[in-house]
């Protein structure tokens, strides 16, 4: 008899799982940075979805959009963390629960 | 059983990087410590780009671990030793009604995905990039990424600058 290899299923389900626990994470951590840790493992949760079905359907896209999203992420990485810094110079925390107003 | 060994291999491999993965983030959204949840994150990633060399991407899977678990990563911490967190160690992690009504939703939402997923196969139209083609994967990339996907390409390289700039003029101290 012969194992089958690991269906694409899982992989799947896999990456809904971590994209799931991502959510979770961002609806219920307040400090900013960890909001923001959560949101880079939602993308990667993603990544892995295209990358699965790039395999199963033997196309190139998927690489290709996998490759976009990282460099958006490193993108937004950059922004985000700038941004951060910037309140809590001013504001002293970065808990989103306290910074609720755009223009202070 | 000889001829299985491969096969074995690769679902061991799988079980215990999905295991591991599923493990550390959820460590990641439960540390009260920020670095922790870094580190924590840093060990995700490093599972889910085992699980794109089994997928057969070992170019993503080398860009993961250099620009997610390096350069993002290492930024992520960075910035959390440039401020002090110390307030968010006292107040925890308490439950409200709304993180109790997103949690609730997320869960939904995984079940959704579920059923989505698992009741029917890949219906889509299968590509010409086999997996012996896609085994000299970084020339292939290349061919697609200059080709079908230049302006995209370009349209990023803008964003980087304009990412770049963004970031220099948000930490210019005001005068």
């Amino acid at each position: 008899m012969t194992i089958p290899s690991v269906p694409p299923v899982l992989y799947l389900i896999l990456s809904g799982m971590l994209f799931t626990i991502g959510v979770i994470g961002a609806l219920t951590r307040r400090n900013a940075i960890v909001v923001f840790i959560c949101i880079e493992m939602m993308l990667n949760a993603v990544n892995l979805t295209f990358i699965t079905l790039s395999r199963f359907l033997q196309s190139m896209d998927g690489v290709l959009f996998a490759f976009f999203v990282m460099t958006v992420a490193a993108a937004e990485a950059a922004v985000g963390l700038a941004i951060f810094v910037m309140i809590y110079r001013s504001r002293e925390t970065i808990n989103v629960d306290e910074v609720n107003l755009l223009k202070w | 059983m000889v001829e299985n060994i491969g096969t074995i291999f690769q679902w061991l491999i799988f079980l215990g990087m999905a295991f591991t993965s599923l493990l550390a983030s959820l460590l990641v959204i439960t540390r009260k410590n920020p670095i922790h949840s870094a580190l924590f994150l840093v060990l995700n990633f490093l599972c889910v780009a085992v699980l794109y060399l089994l997928l057969q991407s070992q170019f993503i899977a080398i860009i993961q671990v250099i620009v997610y678990a390096g350069a993002i990563v290492m930024l992520i911490v960075f910035v959390i030793m440039l401020l002090d967190l110390e307030e968010e160690l006292r107040s925890g992690l308490k439950l409200f009604y709304s993180k109790v009504i997103g949690g609730v939703l997320a869960v939904l939402f995984l079940i959704g995905i579920i059923y989505a997923v698992a009741g029917t196969s890949l219906t889509g139209k299968t590509g010409s990039y086999t997996p012996d083609k896609i085994s000299a994967n970084v020339k292939v990339f290349g061919e697609v990424l200059f080709t079908q996907y230049l302006f995209p390409f370009e349209i990023v390289s803008v964003l980087l600058v304009v990412a770049i700039i963004g970031a220099v003029i948000l930490s210019k101290k005001r005068t």
